[in-house]
Formats: C-alpha cells, structure tokens, sequence
C-alpha cells in the first residue's frame, strides 16, 4: 500500500491537534475553534476514504489488506511495551463512517450552537471525541484501544454535561461515565489477563499478536477450572465492556440520561459512534470470541458469543418497549439506539463481523439522520422536546419532515428500499438459521415489530394533527430548562408560528445523511454481499438466487414491519391526539403495564435502592469504622499516654529535669515551644518517648553485649 | 574529585533553613526570596544528580561513604539509585512547588513557615540517600519534627489533635522500627541496609536472632522471633504509607494541614513509607514476608477499597483528597506485597515482578505530583472562597473560575487513572503484576479503580457543576502566575502519561535488579 494511505496514522492525530490547540485559545475564538475542527476533521475523512481506497487496492494479497505499524512506548524488564495502529477493512470502512458522519455533526454544530456563550468549547470537546474514536478504530493494541475507550468515555462526559449548570446534565454527565466504568473495569481485567496468557497486547505482530494462531491456539485450550477456557473468560470479560459502553442490558441505564448533552450533537455522538465503539471492539476480537475460529462466518455457537447473543436479543426487545411509553423525542431514539446495538450484537453472535458491522455503519448513519432531524425539530420548537407538545411540524418544516420519514422508514425497516431494512434482515436471517436456539429470533422479530410501531408513533405526534405547543409555554418551558442558548426567533402566538425550519446548515448534513441511508443497502444485499466479502477479502459474486434463499425470512420481517407501522399509523396517525394532556390511548389498554413502561420499567429504581443504596451503605460503615478507630482504641491509646507522661513527667522533675534541658537544647526549646500548645501534655509525652526509646535501646544493645 | 551532591542536597536545604530562620523580622519580601532561592538551589542540584546519574547501571551511584562510628559499625553512606532518584526528585520539586502556594498560609509567621519547609526537605533529602540505618533513622526522625510544626502552628482550627495523632502514630511505628533494627544490629552486626539485606537472603537471620538476643526466650521459636521484629519494621512503614488500619491519622492530619504543607506530606512524605518498604524491609527479611505475606496482601486491598467508600461519605474536599491518596499507595503496597518471596524465573520477571514494581515507583512519583497539585488548586480554592471545601456549600464554580476548573479537572482525571494522563501506566503496570500473581487480588483491587472515579466525579459535580449563587460570580480566575504553578504540573501530567519511558527507562533496570535479589 503506498500514496495517501499510508498516513492513516495521522487521521486521529488531526482531531486530537484541533482539539489541543483550541483548549488553549481564548474562550472567545468560537470561530477559530470550529474552523480547527471542522477543517481536521474534512481532512481526516479525506484521509480515510483514501485508506479506504487502499484496502480496496490491497484485496487478494496474503493478509487481506491489512497493514501494520508497532512503535516502542516504554522498556520494561527486558523487553519493551509496543503499541500499534493497523489498517484493514474493519478499521477502513469505521474510519470512512467516523469521519463522514462527525463532519457532518461538526457542521451541523456551527448551526446549533450558534448562540452559545461557550461554542468553542463544545468544537475542541467535539474533536477530542472525535480523536478518541478515530484513534480507537485503528488500534492495533488493545492497550491503545482502552486509552481511546477511556478517552472518549471522558469526551462523552463532558459533552452530556456540557450545560454543566443544569443539575440534571451534570448528574447524567456522572452516571455516564461511572455505569460505563463498571463495563470498563470487566475490559481492563480482561485485557490483563489476555496479556497475562499471550504475553503481548498487540493484535497482530508478525504472528505474535494475540489474535494470530499462535496466541489464539493458546488461549482456546488453556483451561481453567473443569470447562472454562481461557478466551471465554478472556471474552466475557472484554464482553462486559462492550455492554457498558454500547449501553446493552443491565448496564444500559446511562444512554437515555445522555440525552441531556446539547441535543442533535451530543445525542448523535450516543447514537452514531460512541456507543458502536462495544460492537466494534467485539468485532475486533471476534476469533477470540468465537473461540478461535474467526473465519467462518456463522459458526458461533462459543459460549461466550451465546451469552452475546442472548444479551443483545433480549436487549433489543426490552428497550424497544420502553420506546413505546416514552414521550421526550430524544429519549424514545435513546432507548431505539439501545434497542438497535442489541441488533448489533445479536448480529455479530449468529451471523458474524459482517452482519453486525453492516448494521453498525447503516444504522449509523440513519440513526445520525434521525437525531440531527429532532434536534432541528427542537430547535424549531424553541427547546421543546415533549412530543405532545409538537404536532402538524410537517407543514412549517418540510424539509426536516422529510428528511425524519427517510430515517424513520430506515429504522422501521421498510423493505427492499431502505438499508436498515437490508442490514436488520441480515440479522433476523443469521438468527433464524442459529443453532442453539430460536428464542432471539423470534424477540428479533418482536422488536422488530415495536420499532416500527413506536417509529409510527413518534412520527405521527411530532409530524401530523395540529400543533399542540402553546407558544408562552414554550418560551417559559425554554427558560426552565435554563439553557445557554437564546432563540433568536420572536416568540410569536399564533398556532406554530413560531416553529421554523433550519438553517441550510443544519438541514444540508440531514439531506445528505439520508441520501445515505437509503443508498447504503445496495452493499449488503443477500443477492450482492459485497459488504461481507469486503471484510472477508474476497471478491463479492451477484446472485439473484440467493435472494430467493432469503426470501421466508425478508417476507416474515416485511409483514412484520408492515403490522407495526400499521398498528401505529391507526392508533396515532388516524386520530391525531388533540391536547398535549390527553392520555396515551395505550394507556387505557395497557393500565398499569403502559405506566411501567413510561417509569422504564423501573430500573433505575432498581438500582437506587440496590447498588446506589449499598454503595452508601458501605461508605457510612467504612467511614464509621475509621471514626471508631479515631474515637476507640486512639483515645484509649491517648490516655494510657497520658498518664504515661504524667509519671514520666513527675519522674522528670524529680531525677532529670536540669540535666535534660541543658543537655538537649533543641529538644527542649521544642518541648516548650510545643508546650505552650499543647499545655504541656505533648511536652510530657515527647519527653516519655524519648526517654523510653533510650531505655529500650540501652537494653537491646546491653543485651547485645551480653550475648 | 567531583562535588558530593547527594550531601549537598541535604545539607543546602538545611542551610537555607537555618539562614530564614536567622533573618530579622524586618526582612519582608526577603525572607520568601531566600527560601526560594534555597528551593531553586536544591532543584538546580538535583538535576546535576539528574545529569550524573547513569540510567543503564541499575545500581547504587555517587556513593560517598566514610567511616562515622566504627564499634557500632555505623558508616556515613549515602547512595543513589532509580528508587532513591524517583524520591529525591519528588523531594526536590514538591517543596517548590508547595512553596508557590504557600503564600497565604505563610503570612502568619514567614520567617519560621519557610526555615521549616526547608528543614522538612532536608530529612526527606537524607532519608532517601542514607544507606546506613543510624544515619537514615535520624533523618526519618528529623523529619517528623518541622512537618508536625508545620501542621500544628500553621493548620485549622483542629491542628492541635490532628497534629498530635499524627506524631504518636508515626512515633508508635518509629519506636517498633527502632527497636527491630537493634534487634538487627544484635543478630547481624550492621546497621547496613546493603550487608542486612545480604545477610536476610543468606536465611540466617532467625537462627542469629535467637543465638544473640538474650531475651530470645520469651519467642516460641527463633522464626516466631524474627517475624516480630519484621513486624516491628514493618509497622514503622505501615504507619508512614499508611496502611489499613494503621490510615486513620491521615485523613486528620492532612485535612488541618495547611494545603501547601499536606502538598508535602502526601507528595513525598508518604512515600518514606514505600521506600522503606522496597528499600529495606523486603529485601532485608524475605523469609518473614513469607509467612506473613496473606495478610499483608489483604490488608494492601483494604487499603485499595475500604477508603474509596471512605472517601465517598465525607464532606470535607480534603477529606476526600486524603483518602483517595490512602487508596492510590494502596495500590503501591499491594503491588510490593503481592510479589512471591524467593520466586525466580523469567515468566515470573517478566510477567510479575518488571511490571508491578515498575508500576510501583511509577505510581509514587505520578500519585506525589497528581495529588500535590490537587493540593495546590485546593490552596487557591480556599483562597477564593473561605468554606469551599465543605462539599455541597458552593457550586457551579465553573462558570467563575473555568480554567482553575479545567486544570483541577484533568488533575482529577489523572487521579482517577485515565489512559493518556500520569496515573494510568502506574496502575496497569501494577495491575499487571497483581493480576499475573493472583488474579482474584486484582479483581477486588478494581472495586478501587471503580469507586475512585464515583468518589471523585462526585467531588467534581458538587464543586464545579450546577447553577452559580449570583454572589460566587465574582470570584477571579487564575492569574498569570496561578497559571503557571498548575499548568506546568499538569502539562507533566500529559507528559508523564504519553511518554512513562522517560522515567521508566531510569528505574527499570533498578527494579529488574531488585526482583532479581528478591
């Protein structure tokens, strides 16, 4: 590989020197500040297309197209602590993703934060992520690849907590961070030990990489214990990293609350990118993962990727019903990205990388689509982001609406047009043809179902019936919510006067984002998977009979999604609520069920009175146990010491008391010194120790002498 | 012959000192330019030790060693290698860098605050070259004295009681680390830290104890006898890290000190203890810590976990600082603890011992500036804002102070141990170690790496984050040279995290050489 290509190592490098450089400019230099990202980061995607084009190039050779730089990070013991990037289809084709969709965020940002006193610091927190994620694509060590982890695990809490003065933004800002450490804690761990067994964090190192046959053969047959190979629990524990970041159950409690980051940006960063970061680092260890055998796509049936898929079926039923009773805009795409990761994974686990990976790049972009649209929808709406206070937004936002119903169609997955249809396919087809079980297909094609319904339903509220916003309450609703960000738009009373379409900036990144995720089903197709046999490094073959081979399943999930949308069109579309207060008409229905659903079936509550309640719990008792040490066995020593020093004290002034003082000067000007202190008390017991150290000395060294 | 520099460093300080202290009242302004001028002189000398010092040798360098009491077979012996470097550096850099946020404290009485510091700089100088038991005790010892004074006349309103506690601890554990080193001295004829360490690899020490010690008796057996005077040691050390249960001091004491003087104890007073470990009593009784290893490490991971949660319910910003500092040299003595006596071979080198030592000295002198100049930012806080460090009594200070808050918080994320700042190569590296030794140790010792990040953004939140009372919005942001006192440390921070060989490749081949003898 030569030309342009080989300076992939540079393409996180530029971001992370935009963010660098605008940390120390003036607060003020907002413009200077957004140039340097926007300008870094068109350069990173240039340099990522054309590593892209040099994988391409490089199909065939002997390893793919995979190239490789290890550099020397420190000396220990012997030897020296390599770290590494490398550049394959994977890394390429996340790179390209990456740096497209963060442009398009970061252009998107010139418009939306506009009007905020602190811009530039939100564009050098922007690359900073942006760096962290580029960085992490191309890791060829696992060490490199948790310190981008890391990075963007402190890019992310500072973007959700970018408002800091809002409570509720600092606080998610918190929980953010301190859930995902939880996953993080199990990916340290398992890096340790996976260095522990192979000997080197390096993915790939001329065949001492602990993903070449070597360390692999290694690992799958260390046992320990009876049954438990080493890369099972090397795998699950790397696993429990990817659950925290890509907020899959239980630890998915942080991503909704990440909605109180400024809305399209930092929302997109939790649902484009940063969240796939998980399915990428399982994508990445996949042989590891299945066991040793990453080649054959589809032959996971390794406990580790059976817990995998297991998680990720159940996931994306769980947060798809949570969807339904939700009524903040963002958060229903909150636990939709929840819902679409558990896709992710369930994908990867029956079907392989490519079948995960694809719906990570197109969900990627229509899931960018859909929150770059509500945060137009919000801004529109002057900071309203209650769904009941929206309606009828079709007529003043046409081209939002129409960009949202390219979204919403993708994510619902409407046939044969629309990637998301291709790519959740894919999924449900490796699920049905999974050995172990049938059960995570048939909640693939339950969620399925939900998505398409609480798709409809979103987009009826926002975008059909009359507007429901009551001009004066927005305004106030705005400044409730305290943010930074003053419309500029005269608050008008008439019905949805006020609402206004966006700006071209903001409205460009969305039309182009949709051409895309419409487009990007054609590369994954079962009749053209050149998708798969890019990752694989081989030649895609078109074959229309493999359509037919996938036919009963396109045609259940096609029904499927059809039910869905109808469902939701009848309840929603067709009688448009009419007051922002009337109640959902699930509630009726549902009672007690649909209010669970609304509290999200109460698991934060769960853990408030389970793990936040023990975590205080054990902080009193350690704190009480210092405090008894403190007030227990210290005054007791205390006073024993006390009156050691007064007998020590009376036997001073009896026996040695001029002799002392003249013979040790300093001690004794300190003594007095300390004494008019401590009234005298520290005094008698300086004294006392001295003394008694002497004492016990003269006797050792005599008894020395003796001996 | 060239200049003795490691008697230098502990002679200059200590004259500086003694010249503060003989300034008339009157001085003004030039008392402070004198100790500052003497804090310069030390760091000038210690980049010459920075300069001389030979990185490939791994052995002990510019050793000056002269004969002082012979009967007693106490020597002058002062020696240098990358342990001791590591100290001496942050020994010479931490006192300056306190002695930039000293100047509000120091207003009450200049002349004895600086002569006082500086004498503290020259018993941590000379503990971290002496070689000699004798001569190194009385810096151990000298020591103690300016730092309690320090924190008694300089300190809150509790000063007196912390202060207390914390010199009859310190002096508890002085007095049982005297006592087993004459007990040494008895067995092994040497107050020699070389020769003593020979002599505890040779296996004879218990056999020597019983034969010399007349009261060897009162002992079941000479082994029950050599663990206590290991114990004894140990407890001088313990005390001085600290370990759990022997930590309770700490938090007092560091949170009544003034800010600058806590900058010291925490940033290099607190190593004393780590050194003396590595140093002196690991080599020097191997058979000891055999037995007794089980329990040291369960102690070494309460340490780790029991001050995170500690940390956790306290109200007082110091507070949480001084706990978390117990659980970062937690995370020292574990990795120290957690090493197999006696065990050899180069998976075991390799694999264990080059990493957890190594994330060991790492540790200490990243924990010593990370929490140091957290120290200093809690200095210019208290400056600011008088009650700010009762936790939840102001907020939002971000939007006042945004670059006080930006340096303190990439200081908090150092001290949380993120990849890319100091902390993080310390800590994997022990990580490392403790999990290839046993990895149930490391699992537990990661509930600390955990609640650290809760204890701490919690800290950062109550602090920083929220709506600003209207009446906060006049506190004034960092100035120019407020700017600097943090920022250079921090820059460090960025530096020592991106590229850790700069120190690593002074002390690995110390270390190798260490485990090697182990």
């Amino acid at each position: 590989m030569i030309s342009t290509a080989s300076y992939f190592w540079m393409i996180p490098l530029l971001p992370l020197f935009a963010a660098g450089l605008s940390a120390v400019l003036p607060r003020t230099a907002r413009r200077a500040s957004a140039a340097l990202a926007i300008g870094s980061m068109g350069l990173a995607f240039v340099l990522s297309v054309s590593a892209f084009i040099g994988t391409l190039a490089g199909h065939g050779s002997e390893h793919g197209a995979r190239s490789v730089v290890n550099f020397d990070w420190f000396h220990l013991g012997t030897g020296v602590v390599r770290l590494g990037v490398l550049l394959d289809p994977l890394a390429a084709v996340m790179l390209v993703m990456v740096s497209f969709v963060g442009l398009l965020i970061f252009i998107f940002s010139v418009g939306y934060m506009e009007h905020d006193a602190n811009g530039g610091r939100f564009f050098c927190f922007l690359s900073l992520f942006a760096a962290a994620m580029l960085g992490l694509t191309i890791s060829n060590s696992l060490i490199l690849l948790f310190a981008c982890w890391e990075g963007m695990g402190v890019a992310s809490y500072l973007l959700i907590g970018f408002w800091f003065h809002k409570p509720a933004a600092a606080a998610a800002a918190k929980k953010a961070f301190v859930v995902t450490r939880i996953g993080d804690i199990g990916l340290f761990l398992g890096l340790l030990w996976l260095y522990g067994e192979a000997g080197s964090l390096l993915l790939f190192d001329a065949g001492r990489g602990c993903l070449e046959p070597g360390a692999l053969a290694l690992v799958t047959t260390t046992k320990v214990g009876s049954s438990l190979t080493a890369a099972a629990g090397i795998g699950l524990l790397l696993f429990v990293g990817a659950v925290g970041k890509s907020g899959q159950l239980p630890l998915h409690v942080w991503l909704p609350d990440a909605m109180e980051g400024p809305t399209p940006v930092s929302a997109l960063i939790h649902a484009a990118t940063m969240v796939a970061a998980g399915v990428f680092l399982v994508a990445r260890v996949f042989p590891l993962m299945a066991g040793g055998d990453g080649v054959t796509v589809g032959s996971g049936t390794s406990g580790v990727l059976q817990v995998i898929a297991w998680v990720g079926a159940s996931t994306a039923v769980f947060a798809a019903l949570i969807a339904v009773g939700q009524n903040d805009i963002k958060r229903i795409l909150a636990y939709s990205t929840v819902s679409q990761l558990g896709y992710m994974f369930l994908g990867l686990a029956t079907g392989g990388v490519a079948v995960g990976m694809f719906h990570l790049i197109t969900h990627a972009f229509f899931k960018a689509l859909l929150f770059l649209g509500s945060g137009s929808v919000i801004h529109g709406c002057h900071e309203e982001q209650d769904i009941r206070r929206m309606g009828g937004l079709r007529r003043w936002m046409p081209v939002t609406f129409a960009a949202y119903a390219v979204g919403m169609m993708a994510l619902a997955g409407v046939p044969l047009v629309f990637s998301g249809f291709w790519s959740k396919d894919e999924i449900l087809h490796s699920a049905w043809l999974w050995e172990p079980s049938r059960w995570p297909f048939v909640m693939g094609v339950l969620g399925a179902f939900l998505t398409a319904f609480y798709m409809t339903r979103q987009v009826a509220e926002v975008f059909f019936g009359e507007y429901r916003g009551a001009t004066g309450r927005v305004a106030h609703a705005a400044a409730d919510k305290g943010h930074r960000q003053k419309s500029h738009h005269p608050v008008q009373a008439a019905h949805g006067d006020g609402v206004h379409e966006s700006p071209w900036v903001m409205t460009g990144p969305l039309i182009l984002l949709g051409v895309f995720a419409v487009l990007l089903g054609v590369i994954g197709t079962p009749a053209w998977p050149w998708f798969e046999a890019y990752l694989g490094g081989h030649e895609a073959v078109f074959d229309l009979g493999r359509l037919s081979h996938a036919a009963p399943v396109m045609i259940v999930s096609a029904v499927v999604v059809a039910a869905g949308m109808g469902l939701g069109w009848m309840l929603y579309g067709k009688r448009p609520r009419t007051s922002p207060e009337s109640p959902d008409v699930l509630e009726p229905v549902l009672g007690g069920f649909h209010r669970a659903l609304a509290r999200r079936l109460y698991v934060d509550e769960l853990y408030d009175v389970t793990v936040v309640a023990g975590h205080r719990l054990l902080s009193r008792l350690a704190n009480w146990m210092d405090l008894l040490f403190i007030g227990g066995v210290v005054v007791l020593v205390g006073w024993v010491s006390n009156a050691a020093a007064y007998v020590m004290r009376w036997a001073d002034e009896l026996f040695v008391n001029a002799g002392f003082d003249a013979g040790c000067g300093t001690v004794g000007w300190l003594g007095r010194r300390v004494s008019k202190l401590q009234g005298g008390r520290a005094r008698g017991y300086l004294a006392g120790m001295a003394l008694g150290v002497v004492a016990l000395g003269a006797w050792v060294l005599w008894g020395m002498n003796v001996g | 012959m060239s200049l003795p520099l490691l008697t230098l460093l502990m002679l200059v300080p200590v004259a500086f000192g003694a010249a503060v202290l003989s300034l008339p009242r009157a001085a003004g302004r030039g008392v402070a330019r004198l100790a500052l001028a003497g804090h310069g002189a030390v760091v000038l000398l210690t980049l010459g030790v920075l300069g001389r010092f030979d990185a490939t040798s791994g052995g002990l360098q510019m050793v000056e060693r002269h004969v002082w009491v012979p009967s007693l077979g106490v020597d002058y012996f002062l020696g240098l290698d990358g342990l001791g470097l590591v100290c001496v550096l942050l020994a010479a850099f931490v006192p300056l860098m306190a002695f930039g946020f000293s100047g509000r404290v120091a207003a009450r009485r200049e002349g004895l605050y600086h002569a006082l510091l500086l004498f503290l700089q020259g018993g941590l100088m000379g503990t971290f070259t002496a070689l000699n038991f004798f001569h190194w005790f009385l810096f151990w010892e000298l020591g103690l004295v300016p730092a309690y004074l320090l924190v008694r006349l300089f300190g809150g309103p509790k000063a007196g009681p912390a202060s207390f506690q914390f010199f009859v601890y310190t002096m508890v554990g002085s007095v049982t680390l005297l006592l087993g080193f004459l007990a040494l001295h008895a067995a092994g004829g040497s107050f020699d830290f070389i020769e003593l360490a020979e002599f505890g690899k040779s296996g004879r020490l218990a056999k020597a104890l019983a034969d010399k010690l007349p009261w060897a008796g009162v002992f079941a057996s000479g082994d029950a006898l050599a663990v206590t005077v290991f114990l004894g040691v140990l407890l001088g050390f313990a005390v001085k890290v600290p370990l759990w249960p022997f930590h309770t001091w700490l938090p007092a004491t560091y949170s009544e000190a003034p800010s600058p003087v806590t900058m010291v104890l925490t940033g290099v007073m607190s190593k004393m203890g780590v050194y003396g470990l590595l140093r002196i009593a690991m080599p020097i009784f191997p058979d000891q810590f055999r037995v007794c290893q089980g329990a040291l490490v369960l102690l070494a991971l309460a340490t780790v976990v029991l001050p995170t949660f500690a940390a956790f319910a306290q109200t007082d910003l110091k507070r949480v600082l001084a706990y978390s500092s117990v659980n970062h040299l937690g995370y020292c003595v574990l990795g120290i603890f957690i090493l197999a006596p006696g065990a050899t071979g180069p998976a075991w080198l390799e694999g264990a011992a080059a990493p957890a030592l190594n994330g060991v000295v790492l540790q200490m002198l990243n924990h010593g500036l990370t929490s140091a100049t957290l120290f200093g930012c809690v200095e210019l806080l208290e400056g600011r804002l008088e009650s700010v460090r009762t936790l939840g009594r102001y907020g939002g200070l971000r939007a006042a102070v945004p670059v006080l808050t930006g340096l303190m918080g990439i200081s908090f994320f150092a001290s949380v141990g993120l990849p890319g700042l100091n902390g993080f190569v310390g800590e994997f590296l022990i990580f490392k170690g403790v999990f290839a030794s046993a990895p149930w140790a490391a699992a537990v010792a990661s509930i600390g790496l955990l609640v650290t990040g809760v204890f701490l953004l919690t800290a950062m939140q109550k602090l920083f984050h929220g709506p600003l009372n209207a009446g906060e919005s006049v506190v004034p942001d960092l100035n120019t040279r407020e700017r600097w006192m943090v920022g250079v440390p921090v820059a460090l921070m960025f530096v020592l995290g991106i590229y850790p060989d700069l120190v690593l490749r002074l002390i690995n081949p110390t270390l190798m050489r260490l485990a090697g003898s182990h």
